[in-house]
């Protein structure tokens, strides 16, 4: 036996780097966690821009008679409000945690592939910063700068690229940089997400990028295949709704299913459904691949129905029960064990419902019959998989803030947060199902009559919006206030069960001094003494 | 307080080059799926037309006065199992640490990648098609000049591989195989390519 103990305190009387000097060491730093928290910090800004720009666009939509932007202004402005949830939050935003988590995890010294993860954040970036450029320039889907919209393709071709880089790092890294004695059966369960939701975007943003080639091409050139600026918009459509963002959702989804035995203080008893459920999740990058959205179509004779409900079940139904199985299995082991309100699951908890009720969305939504393709419904449902996720995510940084960042956030600061969050996703979101029913278009304001109750469900869903920016700018305030409190926190705070609780607060640039053999899926629960372990 | 667990010596990383090559190899395949798929769901769309001579209805899709110099095609679409077999040799050379005959497949596999690049523009000029003249061609510029750009990036794994080996950096065999395994996957994906855009045109 060995403890573990590697506290890298600073040698006495050296001096603190300059700024500069600082600012170098993080932009150019291989170390997983400073790549993985500048993925992080960077999406949650997008995920608040994007919900300003939610704002704005519902306020637009609040009354037919007035109008803040002109008429060329809205459909740029839709554009960068899909690529900011989507390519700008939703994804960077589950990789880049992954990126700083799943190596201490699984008991590795660093991320397999260190400057290919921080390729892939510089490219997604870089990517990025070229995507809000061209749309602030009118060069977006259909925007007037053709110059501008082939910056716009490059850009999400570089930041697809980005994350797929960033994901392979990932996979990698749990495939191959595992602890002695750590199979797969033995791996943590959000190193599990990490692991599916990677290779299910690896599997699927290639196909975005490749759309991106034909449409850069023949922009460029010809503009005779793909019907040039108008038609961007159609063909990338695929990769910013749904089930796209289900690959995402897959490692918001394995947050909980991690967090949820802590917060019982006990084992998972049924951690092998759990594993499925996460898995289930990713099932969405098959439909992803096929560029469309499967419709249940009841129109036709049976066989046809059958026909078209088989791909419909397997690319919307199955990460649906996806996330059935891991919520019924964390409220199992909640109910095995004896739970604590904690903010991480909290957050993380009600994360995940609101991605499951999206999902739930995007299942009526491609039910022919309904009508509701193309509509505002489909907004909603986009809304509230990537805010459920993105609370998940909060619940995640909230749970290993200690080994980011050394520090605790008070429960009564972030605790109340989780439920500003649940009424911002909730406002944002379900309006929206309400207009998709009444033929609210979606990624368009013209063509619509907003006065009557339409002006009341946008006025609502803008309200909605600003509380999610809001909640997300007070999460971030919290944990930046504690940083700078330098209150550190204990290395074990939550009575942790998996290898990151082994190593101290703040986690060391290495990780690990020792490499331990790992004997389950919980290590360090086998190894504290009977008497701390609760249940 | 930190936890005593059970201490072992640091473990061989399990693979990584290989591993991540083979992840990229389905991310790359994935690209090209996806892009051949676009190219039969533009061809299928294509209008039809009468044939020059009214005898049948053909697809509007591959313009009449394109000819694909099918010598040129079938060349490169041989020579890429040329490089397969240059990096198997490499791979065998490696497992009986045989440093010059190793050193030797890698760098004829590079150079196989620049003859498979120069077939690929070999079949450019002798089409004689420019990337503006309609969809046909800018998508076949696009198809072509994607799978293009995947095997430059195996001449330069192949280039890489070559140098660590005469570098002396030659013992890591998991190099080697998964330069291997990159020229195989290329090698499926053209064969995919080869026949869609080549033969079904």
């Amino acid at each position: 036996m060995t403890t573990i103990d590697t506290h890298a305190g600073a040698p006495a009387g050296s001096a603190r780097p300059g700024l500069v000097a600082a600012v170098a060491n993080w932009l150019t730093s291989s170390d997983h966690k400073k790549i993985g928290r500048l993925m992080v910090g960077e999406s949650i800004v997008a995920a608040v821009a994007a919900a300003v720009i939610g704002t704005l666009v519902a306020l637009e939509r609040v009354s037919s008679g007035y109008s803040i932007f002109d008429g060329d202004a809205t459909p740029q402005l839709l554009a960068l409000f899909r690529y900011l949830l989507v390519f700008g939050a939703l994804a960077p935003l589950m990789i880049g945690l992954a990126v700083a988590v799943v190596p201490m995890q699984v008991g590795s010294r660093a991320i397999a592939f260190p400057r290919l993860a921080q390729f892939g954040f510089w490219a997604w970036d870089l990517g990025s910063v070229m995507v809000i450029i061209s749309i602030a320039g009118n060069g977006g889907p259909g925007g007037g700068n053709s110059d501008l919209v082939d910056m716009y393709l490059l850009g999400v071709a570089l930041a697809a690229a980005g994350l797929a880089a960033a994901a392979t790092s990932v996979a990698t890294t749990v495939l191959t940089s595992r602890a002695p004695g750590m199979g797969t059966d033995d791996v943590p369960a959000f190193s599990w997400g990490a692991l599916v939701g990677s290779i299910a975007a690896v599997l699927t943003l290639p196909v975005a990028v490749g759309t991106v080639v034909y449409l850069y091409i023949d922009h460029t050139y010809a503009r005779v295949a793909f019907g040039g600026n108008k038609a961007v918009a159609d063909h990338l459509h695929f990769s910013m709704t749904q089930p796209a963002t289900f690959v995402f959702a897959a490692i918001a989804v394995a947050v909980l299913a991690d967090i949820a035995p802590v917060t019982a203080r006990t084992r998972q008893p049924l951690r092998a459904p759990m594993l499925a459920g996460v898995g289930l999740v990713a099932a969405g990058a098959l439909g992803a691949v096929t560029q469309s959205q499967h419709m249940l179509s009841t129109d036709g004779s049976t066989g046809d129905t059958v026909r078209s409900a088989i791909p419909y079940l397997l690319f919307n139904g199955l990460p649906v029960l996806g996330v059935l199985v891991a919520l019924a299995t964390s409220l199992f082991v909640l109910k095995a064990g004896k739970p604590r309100v904690t903010s991480p699951f909290a957050f993380s908890f009600l994360g995940t419902g609101m991605v499951f009720v999206g999902m739930l969305g995007g299942m009526v939504q491609n039910i022919e019959a309904a009508g509701l393709s193309g509509t505002a419904f489909e907004e909603g449902a986009t809304t509230y998989v990537v805010y459920g996720a993105a609370m998940a995510l909060v619940g995640g940084l909230l749970h290993w803030a200690p080994k980011l960042w050394g520090v605790t956030v008070a429960e009564k600061k972030s605790l109340p947060l989780a439920g500003l969050a649940l009424l911002g996703t909730v406002l944002s979101s379900f309006p929206n199902y309400i207009a998709g029913f009444a033929d609210q278009p979606a990624g368009a304001v013209d063509g619509f009559s907003y006065d009557g109750p339409a002006g009341l469900w946008n006025g609502l869903t803008a309200a909605g919006h600003v509380l999610v920016a809001l909640a997300l700018l007070a999460a971030a305030g919290a944990l930046i206030s504690a940083v700078r409190s330098g209150q550190r926190a204990s290395d074990d705070p939550w009575d942790g069960h998996t290898l990151e609780w082994a190593i101290p607060s703040p986690a060391p640039h290495d990780n690990f001094s020792e490499l331990a053999t790992v004997m389950s899926a919980e290590p360090v629960l086998d190894a504290k003494p009977k008497s701390e372990v609760s249940a | 307080m930190t936890i005593a667990l059970p201490q072992r010596g640091a473990p061989a990383p399990r693979r990584q080059v290989f591993v991540a090559t083979a992840i990229i190899g389905a991310g790359i395949s994935m690209l090209m799926a996806g892009m051949l798929a676009m190219w039969m769901k533009f061809r299928a769309a294509a209008p039809v037309r009468e044939s020059s001579d009214g005898f049948y209805m053909i697809k509007d899709w591959l313009p009449e006065s394109i000819k694909i110099p099918e010598v040129a095609a079938n060349t490169m679409f041989v020579t890429f199992f040329v490089a397969c077999i240059m990096a198997q040799w490499a791979v065998y050379s490696a497992r009986r640490d045989d440093a010059r005959h190793r050193s030797m497949a890698l760098g004829i596999t590079a150079a196989v990648g620049i003859a498979i690049v120069n077939a690929q523009i070999a079949v450019w000029s002798q089409m004689g098609i420019g990337v503006r003249d309609g969809a046909y061609q800018s998508m076949f510029y696009a198809i072509t000049g994607t799978m293009l750009v995947l095997v430059a990036i195996g001449i330069a794994f192949s280039a890489a591989a070559f140098f660590r080996s005469v570098g002396g950096r030659g013992d890591d065999m998991q190099v080697v195989s998964a330069h291997a395994l990159y020229w195989y996957v290329l090698t499926g994906i053209n064969m995919a390519l080869w026949f869609l855009v080549y033969v079904q045109k």
